[in-house]
């Protein structure tokens, strides 16, 4: 049951109506379910922010740490014990802004987990200033007049920085954002998965995008698939959402690198 | 019996954190520490340990905290440059009350400074390093044995209190080599972390109403829920006034309570002593050669050494003052020290820095001059 894994006496979540981190929280919770893990071995941490309250729902192990640390959190969660399932929930401030040089070596590291990057595009919890996401002449709070900087596109740098498993969903499309996550979970090394999410109370309303389910709307009317995607321009890219899995293949991760180092100088004896 | 070995002090801080039975290293090389990394990069896998070198130390803390909350005893190794930047974790061992070492082998700052060059002058960061009210236990050793041996003990203390341990050594004694006992692990004490009893159900990890909640570990049947932020008993978020003034009052005073228990001081020629020489990590050397030369000239000199340097050695220091004419305090900084044998300084005697910040080594001859002007 999907309850077992939420704290209901947290209920109600305290993130602002519209907003799309209730939606993951429930397609993670769902798979974890599916899967069977238990809570005990179950690990999962969080950054700060808004996304980064996610742990404060859920009766598995959990670890709240530092703004954009949660990565390196949970390298050492997942080293010291390579049994747990470790899933790592980021915002685009924890995982591409101040956390950005985790997430690369996350992803050339390659340490047996799934990251989950919700993408609202802008920094909720303080209020709504720009995020290392946030499009180029977007208004954020600290960009009244329209940024001047461009966004990452995330799933690319995770992919260049060698990471296994990379996709992108939205949560507008929850029947793909399960699948995604499934099979990120599925993939033996680091799995990422960015998950664009709309932020109505700060994005949609400096952007004038209108309310939460016009915001769900403007996703869905952005979002096109990584086949239609390839025949297009970079022009005629920009400001949309690319949504697929655009890297899956094996690579071995680093525990069981690391074990054979292991082996090859006690003979196979543990301790 | 343990093994005599020529080596130098950074190595046998390897040695000392593998018998203490740690089994993990996060770390970012940086002189004068890189040994330590090296050297566990070696030895841990023999031992069925890991070994992993993060992108930097905000990241190398990170790992240290989290393999410690799995399970494993935790170390790192840094340099100034490098305990600033671990200064943001640290608090969230701190505050998560996560047990864990670290090595800062102290070089001249501020900044890049003399990369190579010893200093002391990282041992008011080492308290107050990371923000917020808190305590730490903060270890100093003056030869390649504490090196070892103190480590265990850091180890011990880190287990024992839920606290980070900051091992605070020196380029001097880091780079020095001398004769160390590696000793057999017979001849160690090791506290290991008490595990939890009682019903899973039941279990909260940040409960310290019948002394520290003994600690889970992820994986266990204990769910364990870590959190930096502001938590109540259970590890959930709790932003009460109450909720909040208990825990940053038990945060200080888990360690302050035990102050005396945690200190390590260790006294030389102190019986008669009129000048006392109140020393610390490399500078500590100098001072006992000092010591020694000025009691061949007939000077009643003494020397307390002070291994504990956070939580304060609160009597040690005092019985110091009480029996003294002067008090002279040694260190490669201007003074970092020296204040808290002055806020016990009720009898209102002289005390006298003697202080080096050019990248080296504060000479017996230095301490000797001050301490033959004092007996004058």
């Amino acid at each position: 049951m999907i309850k077992d894994y939420l704290l209901e006496e947290k209920l109600p979540l305290f993130w602002c109506a519209g907003c799309g981190n209730g939606i993951v929280l429930q397609a993670i919770l769902r798979n974890i379910d599916k899967r069977g893990f238990t809570r005990e071995n179950t690990v999962i941490t969080t950054g700060i922010g808004c996304w980064g309250k996610a742990d404060d729902y859920v009766t598995t192990n959990s670890f709240h740490g530092t703004h954009g640390r949660a990565l390196p959190f949970s390298t050492g969660i997942k080293l010291a014990n390579p049994s747990l399932n470790v899933f790592t929930l980021m915002g685009d401030g924890d995982g591409i802004t101040i956390g950005g040089n985790h997430l690369i070596h996350a992803a050339r590291r390659n340490v047996d987990l799934v990251a989950i990057m919700v993408n609202n595009l802008n920094y909720g919890m303080t209020g709504g200033q720009y995020s290392g996401t946030t499009p180029k002449h977007a208004i954020t709070k600290t960009s009244p007049y329209g940024h001047v900087e461009n966004g990452f596109d995330v799933c690319k740098v995770v992919q260049a920085a060698g990471a296994p498993f990379v996709a992108r969903g939205t949560v507008y499309d929850v029947v793909q954002l399960d699948k995604l996550i499934s099979k990120a979970i599925d993939h033996k090394g680091f799995s990422f998965v960015e998950v664009i999410s709309p932020c109505p109370t700060h994005f949609g309303r400096s952007n004038k995008l209108g309310d939460a389910p016009k915001m769900m709307q403007w996703i869905k009317d952005n979002t096109i698939s990584q086949e239609k995607a390839a025949g297009m321009t970079r022009d005629e890219l920009q400001g949309k959402f690319v949504t697929g899995i655009f890297e899956e293949r094996e690579q071995e991760d680093y525990s069981t690198a690391y074990q054979k180092v292991i082996d090859s100088l006690r003979g196979g004896e543990n301790e | 019996m343990g093994e005599f070995r020529f080596m130098q002090g950074n190595e046998a801080m390897t040695e000392g954190a593998i018998a203490a039975g740690a089994r993990f290293y996060a770390g970012y090389p940086i002189t004068p520490s890189s040994e330590v990394a090296e050297t566990s990069s070696i030895r841990l896998p023999q031992v069925g340990g890991l070994y992993v070198q993060m992108e930097d130390e905000i990241g190398s803390m990170a790992a240290l905290i989290g393999a410690s909350a799995a399970g494993k005893k935790a170390y790192t190794a840094t340099s100034g440059p490098g305990l600033s930047l671990m200064a943001e974790n640290l608090g969230v061992a701190v505050m998560g009350e996560i047990p864990c070492v670290l090595i800062d082998v102290q070089r001249s700052g501020p900044s890049t400074g003399l990369a190579t060059k010893p200093a002391q002058g990282d041992v008011l960061q080492a308290r107050w390093g990371t923000h917020g009210d808190h305590s730490i236990i903060v270890l100093s050793p003056s030869s390649v044995q504490d090196c070892f041996d103190l480590m265990v003990t850091a180890f011990n203390y880190s287990e024992k209190y839920r606290t980070p341990v900051i091992f605070l050594s020196d380029e001097i004694i880091g780079h020095l080599r001398e004769q160390v006992i590696l000793k057999s692990p017979e001849e160690l004490d090791i506290f290991e972390r008490p595990e939890p009893t009682g019903d899973p159900k039941d279990y909260r990890p940040y409960d310290h109403s019948n002394g520290l909640a003994p600690l889970s570990h992820f994986g266990s049947p204990y769910i364990f829920k870590v959190n930096g932020s502001m938590h109540d008993e259970w590890g959930r978020p709790c932003a009460r006034p109450d909720n909040a003034d208990r825990i940053i009052r038990h945060l200080s005073e888990k360690i302050e309570a035990h102050a005396e228990e945690i200190a390590i001081t260790r006294r030389y020629n102190m019986d008669d002593a009129e000048i006392v020489l109140i020393c610390y990590g490399g500078a500590a050397r100098s001072a006992l050669s000092a010591m020694k030369k000025a009691r061949e000239e007939g000077i009643k000199a003494g020397v307390l050494q002070i291994v504990t340097l956070w939580p304060v050695p609160d009597q040690e220091i005092r019985e110091a003052i009480a029996q003294a004419k002067t008090v002279i305090v040694p260190e490669l900084n201007l003074g970092q020290y020296i204040g808290e044998v002055e806020k016990r300084n009720e009898k209102n005697i002289p005390v006298i820095g003697v202080n080096r910040i050019d990248g080296q080594p504060i000479v017996p001859a230095q301490i000797l001059a001050e301490v033959e002007e004092a007996a004058k």
